[in-house]
């Protein structure tokens, strides 16, 4: 008894001195952030086979005395860790601070008995690596792996200025037919001979989604011709700061048609922020007010396909546009009309005839030209087995 | 007890809801409102929890952070909608969200959804270890991985092309936006067929709930 005593005391004094040992803790700033990570990498932790570790652990200090807080449990296998301060809790690594690390092993003695392992948790013994630091988190104004985005964005800006100036100058910008904005005016010329309303569901984003802000572009049109027409439009929001924005879009244009009374605050109706309880209001209004005609113009998800089979059963007109292309397939099916991906957002640029709207499309035309060429004299030259170009557009 | 009311709520608004197949009726307007109601206060309750308390009030009143007294003006400036006479200047913080996302979202699309993509496409016409794979176990499936790579930037050429609004769809542009259209439809029918397979997941999962947890009959 007294010899196995001693013998694990003196395994537990050999493992805290290989412990409180150099572990080779590293501490380095992430390069190329906001400043807010610092990477850290150890040796593997050596673990006698009579020693269970109970917990390992990552502490910080602001100073190199401590005190130590811990910032993270690890598994007793891990040799890298980062820490990540770019959450807002106030624990987390701020910018430009030195700090110092140590990691922390809590371990005890186990002995295997038959098939089990009984560990002495009574008796735990508590080690510390060394202390590494100081060391700060240093933001970055640019991250050079990251350039290629920086010069894409800059292109397109350029041609962007190029065509809003061609634009605003009064130069002709051809923009091809779309079959679904063509088909507004037939939904609602149906509604006003029907004598029914027009809904339209911009989505289910809030106001800081691209897609709803293009969706406002489209309402402010369809409003217009709607009150031409003296035909209600009911738009059922989703997102509470939409409401605003929504009620702006119908006024101006009932403004814009000359027919301010035809604007209805009572139209613009915020249903709720949760997903299925908006698909069921919505259901219900198609169901009790039978609008003639239903848009959906703007970003959806899973409610898609509830809604346009709802208004299918109606028998509605509809016309569907969105970018999210895991909602397509089902617009394409139930509605007659589809807006696909940048269709949509073309439609806003066509509709409202906005020179910087257009500009932006024929933009965008012409980054696609650039894109063809990029994929085609990338592609030949990887099958030739030079990557050199392709590892231009490789980012980290 | 409790527990056994709460299951029993549970499987009446979901008949309630399904009954909608049949036609829009009072049971379903019953859970429909039920629902709608529900979602409110408990989006108020996980808007506290979740946004305001931990990234406003307890930053600003208990940490000292105060330059989130310029968010917090800027939130409460959106009230301003129920007084007429000062509305307008809930448009300030409107134009400050609808700002600074576009911003934000400029380089995380460009990264994401342009530079991202044209990288992936950036591969070989013709794989080399594709045809030695091939060659090793001939097979349909090896034979038919031989044009992938030609059909992903053959296919992402004529998609682009259906997407290109300056010129008139028509001849030999029309043909090639055909072929890209075409192309897009198998897409969206593989998309339509995968989703409904997971909706039907979704559909037996409630069908197992009512005749399983409710009635016991599974």
């Amino acid at each position: 008894m007294f010899q196995r005593i001693l013998i694990a005391l003196l395994l537990i004094f050999l493992v805290s001195v290989s412990y409180s040992r150099d572990l080779g803790l590293i501490a380095r700033d992430v390069p190329n952030d906001a400043g807010f990570a610092i990477r850290l990498n150890w040796q593997p932790i050596p673990i006698p086979p009579n020693i269970h570790i109970h917990r390992f652990y990552l502490e910080r200090g602001v100073q190199p005395e401590g005190p130590f807080q811990k910032v993270t449990d690890l598994k007793s296998d891990d040799t890298s860790y980062v820490d990540d301060g770019s959450n807002r809790n106030p624990n987390s690594l701020k910018p430009n601070t030195n700090v110092w690390y140590r990691l922390k092993i809590e371990y005890a003695m186990a002995f295997r008995q038959g098939d089990s392992l009984l560990v002495d948790t009574l008796n735990r013994v508590i080690v510390s690596s060394e202390t590494v630091g100081p060391v700060q988190a240093k933001p970055s104004w640019v991250n050079p792996k990251r350039l290629i985005v920086i010069f894409l964005i800059t292109i397109y800006f350029l041609l962007i200025l190029f065509f809003t100036r061609r634009a605003r100058k009064g130069l002709s910008l051809f923009v091809r037919k779309i079959a679904g904005l063509s088909a507004l005016d037939e939904a609602i010329g149906r509604a006003t001979e029907m004598g029914k309303p027009v809904l339209y569901c911009p989505g289910s984003q809030g106001v800081d989604n691209i897609q709803t802000i293009a969706s406002m572009i489209i309402l402010t049109e369809v409003s217009r011709r709607t009150a031409e027409y003296d035909v209600p439009i009911i738009v059922p929001l989703m997102s509470a700061f939409v409401v605003p924005v929504a009620e702006e879009a119908v006024r101006s244009g009932a403004l814009n048609a000359g027919r301010p009374d035809a604007f209805q605050p009572d139209n613009i109706r915020f249903l709720s922020e949760e997903q299925f309880a908006y698909t069921a209001g919505v259901s219900g209004i198609m169901l009790r007010e039978r609008p003639a005609a239903n848009l959906f113009m703007g970003a959806f998800f899973a409610e898609s396909l509830i809604l346009s089979e709802v208004g299918f059963s109606t028998g509605a007109i509809q016309i569907a546009g969105t970018s999210n292309v895991h909602q397509l397939p089902f617009f394409v099916v139930a509605c007659d009309y589809t807006l696909i991906g940048e269709e949509y957002f073309a439609a806003s640029s066509y509709i409202s005839k906005d020179p910087g709207l257009l500009g932006t499309l024929k933009g965008t035309d012409w980054i696609k030209i650039f894109t063809i060429a990029v994929i085609v004299i990338g592609a030949i030259l990887e099958t030739f087995g030079l990557t050199g170009f392709t590892k231009l557009f490789e980012i980290q | 007890m409790s527990e056994l009311i709460g299951l029993w709520i549970a499987a009446l608004l979901t008949v309630f809801i399904l009954s909608f197949l049949y036609k829009d009726n009072p049971f379903y307007k019953f859970a429909e409102h039920l629902f709608v109601g529900v979602a409110a206060g408990y989006v108020l309750a996980l808007s506290w929890h979740n946004t305001i308390k931990p990234n406003l009030v307890e930053p600003l009143f208990y940490q000292g952070e105060w330059i989130l007294i310029v968010p917090m003006a800027f939130g409460l400036l959106l009230f301003t909608r129920f007084i007429p006479k000062m509305s307008w200047l809930s448009r300030w913080s409107l134009a400050a969200i609808v700002g600074i996302y576009s911003g934000l979202a400029v380089v995380a699309i460009a990264e994401a959804d342009f530079v991202t993509q044209i990288r992936a496409t950036l591969i070989p016409i013709w794989d080399q270890t594709k045809w030695t794979q091939f060659s090793n176990q001939p097979s349909i499936v090896h034979f038919i991985h031989l044009f992938t790579n030609f059909i992903t930037i053959f296919g992402l050429l004529t998609i682009l092309f259906y997407f290109f609004f300056s010129v008139e769809h028509s001849g030999t542009w029309g043909l090639i936006a055909k072929i890209g259209t075409g192309l897009l439809m198998v897409g969206f029918g593989a998309g339509y067929g995968y989703t409904v397979m997971t909706r039907i997941a979704l559909l037996i999962d409630r069908v197992v709930f009512l005749l399983g947890d409710v009635i016991g009959l599974l």
